[in-house]
């Protein structure tokens, strides 16, 4: 029988389910158009009370339901990163879908299931539980990815991403099957000391298959090269909320499931995986990067710049020591705040139909709307990794690890990498600042309410990590201690 | 709160204030910023007595405070004779440039003039920072408005200028990146004094590759900053595409980072890596000096002009650090500020007449004197001070520079004075070409002489000239003593490099003894 701490400890997601299931029995009940605004409350009532949840059970960390869930520091930094995502992609939709005239109750049900979805896999502590979070969280993504039924572009990108992805997750599932058969738990603290015990060197060759096997699907999932190729399409064609969410809250949960899965079961075979999650994060840094100077679509532009941001962790995980892991959390948050605050400054400027996404469109948006243009300069600048900005101590961290684990060789060719990417950032900060405004700029409408208010949290949030960071990272550096 | 405190945070206050002011009334943000300016300026003057009164090897107005506890990282502030000038150049050439702003900039003004201020903001805390990280935080942080400024009020090819700076600022930077964390990992700290009392009393152990490429990791940033020949070529993009006081600051300020960088922290921590390297670095600063100037000789454009003789100058900077000797080092510090007056003041005259004219192209003046005879006067008397006339701020640092590499290697000295007498070349051309011979109508139509504004810019500029060629004991106590620090121990390690030399007694204490520890190097040659 679960016992009452069981439940607690997984009440956010109890909480983001019915109420995801809630809101879709309610719509038939509403009347009218108006009353659909409502369900955004609603949705944004789930999201605060999830989060509220998701903190107090920090109180009481531990195992749950027969050690399917774990709550320790690390889950609740991801619970609590997913959700936030959550809060400010429903924060810049909700403008988008009146504007679209596409406002429905699924497009809120489906964003509280990929939640949901993606704090399970925060949360999970076992195989099964990591891939029923992941279908969970992926199924309601690729329905997002294609929500606007009429548009090609939409279809296009979902259904890009539900072949790639299920192809993806079929790798993930054959790793798990492997793993099972080599060790006979899907638990992972238990694969662990299946693959400490003596005579374990026998299946080692098998352990390390099902790595490389898992390493496929999550590579997929976080957009790691060689796996990145579904991204810039998919980003491209969804609607940019859509894309806002997809790149900062999935990616997250995905990462926090391969490092869990790499950093505790895996650990044993560490010299195993580790030259490949180096190539990896090179290759990822070098094909983000390089791409994205070419670029003249700006969801685009993002696109490649999320898979060399993905690069930058996967540097975190080939250093796989506590601090590495720490520097990975801390930038996940920093890149959450700093995508999602680019996305929105998208999904505002782009106008009904999304006609205006080319990079030159936004041509002296700085003197036109000096205030968003100003924090989306915020938001870019610290995509470079200028000081003071969240993304600085982001990538400070990461490389500082890097070093510690003496691989000097990928911190000099990560760090030279942000120089070349700061090339792509400036363009836009050129354009915004440095062209005279054209007819996309000179039509811009005011700022609504929800993008204004997902503009100033991210941009305060990348202020106060970069100027103190140390509130956040010693939340990090403790919980990781518990990734063991 | 100390004094510096204030000095380098009310920038950032007057920044956040004019960027809150109402975009409409330009002339209250002109009066804000000029106001501000003068009084950073007023306040840093009361840096100097302290400094002067510190005790050798210590920093005054030290101020160490934890910012971030892990990685510890510390609020490390402090100043010495070498920074003082420094900052007080900034504060000093600030309310210059936003005078010559003026008129000059017409759009976006209130913008200009916060980036002016985040600028001055950035530029004293480099000077300033005594925590690794935090120079490295304020060494980025003054990118960016640099940026901007060039790359929003720049002329026709600001755009490219703007990247170009900004790219090869930044790929130095990841490299210095590489090397503090390395150094982190390998200290345990980022704190500059405790790093350098560590690597000197051998507590940090360092093998003689990691110092090498910890070496270049540094000196690659600062030879791009200062820029020393070849990687000098982002500078006469960014130099000519700025508009007048982006130039100032770039030439008179942030050259001077990277100069800074090499003697603070470059040359004292890894002065085996530095020494030798040294070769090969002076060579390329004596090509820089010599490349320089005859690439000055024959440029078509004023401001390009001025800005392949900033190469030259930077290369006895490098020429005078990589000597090794208190003359060198003296000078090299010297250099920096006359350098900032001087080439700051040319900047500024060159603006003037751009404001007049319109065009920047030698060929479009000629004969300026007769209708502008107080220009004519100003743009002589600061050209004799960039040629290095006796009596004018150059002559002192570039003299002494030169002391300093005769002892070492007097080929050095012959090669790099080539320099001196090239600058007197291109110089008095330029000045020939532009200021003698007869106007034309159009020209003496244009050709306004100096307004107030513009008197009230040039004359403090004529009187810092006249009075660091004249009276060097106001400026160099402070930095000599400082300098001997910084030296110090590089000589010391020296005396067990060449052991099989007897070391002679110094007669007289205090002044022989640097010169005969480099005659002992040369005799260990």
């Amino acid at each position: 029988m679960p016992t009452s701490a069981d439940y607690f400890r997984i009440l956010p997601e109890i909480i983001l389910v019915v109420a995801g299931t809630l809101i879709m029995l309610i719509e038939g009940v509403l009347a009218g158009e108006n009353k659909k605004s409502n369900l955004s409350v609603l949705t944004f009532i789930a999201f605060v009370a999830a989060l509220v949840a998701a903190v107090a059970a920090n109180s009481n960390q531990g195992l749950s339901y027969s050690n399917m869930f774990i709550v320790d520091g690390f889950a609740t930094f991801f619970r609590v990163l997913v959700i936030g995502v959550g809060i400010l992609s429903l924060f810049s939709a909700t403008q988008y879908l009146k504007r679209e005239h596409a406002e429905s109750a699924e497009y809120y049900a489906l964003l509280l299931f990929s939640v949901a979805g993606q704090c399970i896999m925060a949360t999970a502590n076992e195989l099964i539980m990591i891939f029923i979070g992941l279908e969970i969280s992926s199924i309601a993504t690729y329905i997002l990815a294609g929500y606007l039924r009429d548009d090609k572009r939409n279809n296009e990108a979902a259904l890009k991403y539900f072949l790639l992805g299920s192809f993806a997750t079929a790798f993930l599932l054959y790793g798990i099957a492997w793993i099972y058969g080599t060790t006979g738990s899907t638990n992972l603290a238990v694969i662990r000391t299946a693959l400490q015990a003596p005579g374990a060197d026998r299946t080692a060759i098998l352990a390390g298959t099902a790595a490389a096997l898992m390493f496929v699907g999550f590579a997929f999932k976080v957009s790691a090269a060689p796996f990145q190729i579904w991204a810039p399409d998919v980003y491209q064609g969804a609607p940019a909320p859509v894309t806002l969410f997809m790149s900062a809250g999935p990616k997250a949960a995905a990462f926090a499931v391969f490092l869990r899965v790499f950093m505790t079961s895996f650990s044993p075979i560490t010299n195993r995986w580790e030259p490949f999650v180096w190539a990896s994060a090179l290759l990822t840094m070098l094909v983000g990067n390089f791409a994205a100077l070419m670029q003249t679509n700006i969801k685009r532009l993002l696109a490649y710049s999320s898979i060399a941001h993905a690069g930058y962790v996967m540097v975190a995980i080939a250093a796989h020591n506590q601090i590495g892991i720490a520097a990975a959390m801390f930038y996940l948050a920093a890149y959450a705040l700093m995508n999602i605050g680019s996305f929105a400054v998208i999904t505002h400027f782009s106008r009904q139909g999304e006609k205006f996404v080319r990079i030159e469109d936004l041509a002296g948006l700085g003197w036109k709307q000096p205030v968003t243009a100003g924090l989306f300069a915020i938001f870019l600048l610290s995509l470079i990794g200028v000081p003071l900005t969240a993304g600085f101590f982001g990538k400070f961290y990461i490389f500082k690890a890097a070093l510690d684990a003496n691989l000097v060789w990928l911190a000099i060719l990560g760090l030279l990498n942000s120089a070349v990417a700061a090339y792509y950032y400036l363009r836009i900060l050129v354009v915004m600042y440095m062209n005279e405004p054209g007819e996309a700029t000179l039509s811009v409408q005011p700022v609504s309410v929800g993008i204004s208010a997902t503009l100033w949290l991210s941009a305060v949030g990348t202020l106060v990590l970069g100027v103190f960071p140390s509130v956040l990272l010693r939340f990090a550096t403790n919980s990781s201690a518990l990734v063991k | 709160m100390t004094l510096l405190d204030f000095v380098i945070f009310l920038p950032l206050v007057a920044f956040v204030i004019a960027l809150a002011l109402p975009k409409d009334n330009s002339q209250a943000i002109r009066m804000f910023t000029l106001i501000a300016s003068l009084a950073f300026f007023v306040i840093s003057l009361g840096l100097i007595a302290p400094v002067w009164g510190a005790s050798a090897g210590k920093f005054a107005f030290e101020r160490n405070d934890t910012w971030i506890s892990v990685p510890a990282i510390n609020y490390h502030v402090g100043l010495d004779g070498i920074s003082l000038w420094l900052v007080i150049l900034t504060t000093f050439l600030t309310p210059l440039c936003v005078l010559v702003s003026w008129r000059s900039i017409g759009k976006h003004i209130k913008q200009f003039y916060a980036f002016l201020l985040l600028l001055e903001f950035g530029l004293i805390g480099v000077f300033c920072a005594l925590d690794f990280f935090l120079f490295f935080v304020f060494w980025e942080v003054s990118l960016v408005p640099m940026y901007f400024l060039i790359g929003i009020w720049g002329h026709e090819r600001r755009i490219y200028s703007a990247l170009k700076f900004f790219l090869y600022t930044m790929a130095g930077s990841a490299l210095m990146l590489v090397a503090i964390i390395y150094l982190y990992n390998a200290a345990g700290t980022f704190d500059y004094t405790r790093i350098l009392a560590g690597i000197q009393s051998g507590a940090i152990a360092l093998n003689s590759t990691e110092q090498l490429w910890l070496f270049l990791g540094f000196f690659i940033a600062f030879a791009i900053k200062v820029p020393l020949f070849p990687l000098h070529t982002w500078l006469p993009d960014a130099h000519v595409e700025a508009p007048t006081a982006g130039s100032v600051m770039l030439a008179s300020v942030m050259l001077k980072m990277g100069t800074y960088g090499l003697l603070r922290f470059a040359v004292p921590m890894f002065p085996n890596a530095a020494r030798a390297n040294s070769g090969w670095i002076v060579i390329l600063a004596i090509t820089g000096i010599v490349y320089g100037a005859l690439v000055a000789m024959v440029q078509p454009n004023m401001k390009k002009l001025v800005a392949y003789s900033s190469v030259s100058h930077l290369g006895f900077v490098v020429l005078g650090i990589f000597s090794f000797t208190q003359q060198g080092f003296d000078g090299a510090v010297y250099v920096m500020l006359a350098h900032g007056i001087s080439t700051g003041a040319l900047f500024l005259l060159v603006g003037f007449l751009y404001e007049r004219r319109h065009s920047l192209e030698i060929a479009a003046y000629g004969g300026v004197s007769t209708p502008a005879p107080w220009l004519a006067t100003a743009f002589m008397i600061t050209m004799l001070a960039s040629i290095g006339l006796p009596t004018l701020s150059n002559f002192i640092g570039e003299y002494l520079v030169l002391q300093g590499t005769s002892i070492v290697d007097f080929h050095w000295t012959v090669f790099a004075a080539l320099g001196v007498i090239l600058s007197a070349c291109y110089m008095l051309w330029l000045y020939q070409r532009a200021f003698f011979g007869k106007a034309t109508d159009d020209l003496s139509h244009h050709m306004p002489d100096l307004n107030m504004r513009e008197y009230a810019i040039m004359i403090p500029l004529v009187i810092v000239m006249a009075w660091m060629g004249s009276y060097t004991q106001s400026f160099l106590p402070p930095i000599s003593a400082s300098n001997a620090v910084l030296l110090g121990p590089i000589d010391a390690r020296r005396e067990i490099h060449v052991r099989a030399v007897p070391p002679k007694p110094p007669a007289i204490p205090g002044e022989a003894a640097p010169a005969a520890t480099a005659q002992e190097l040369i005799s260990a040659r």
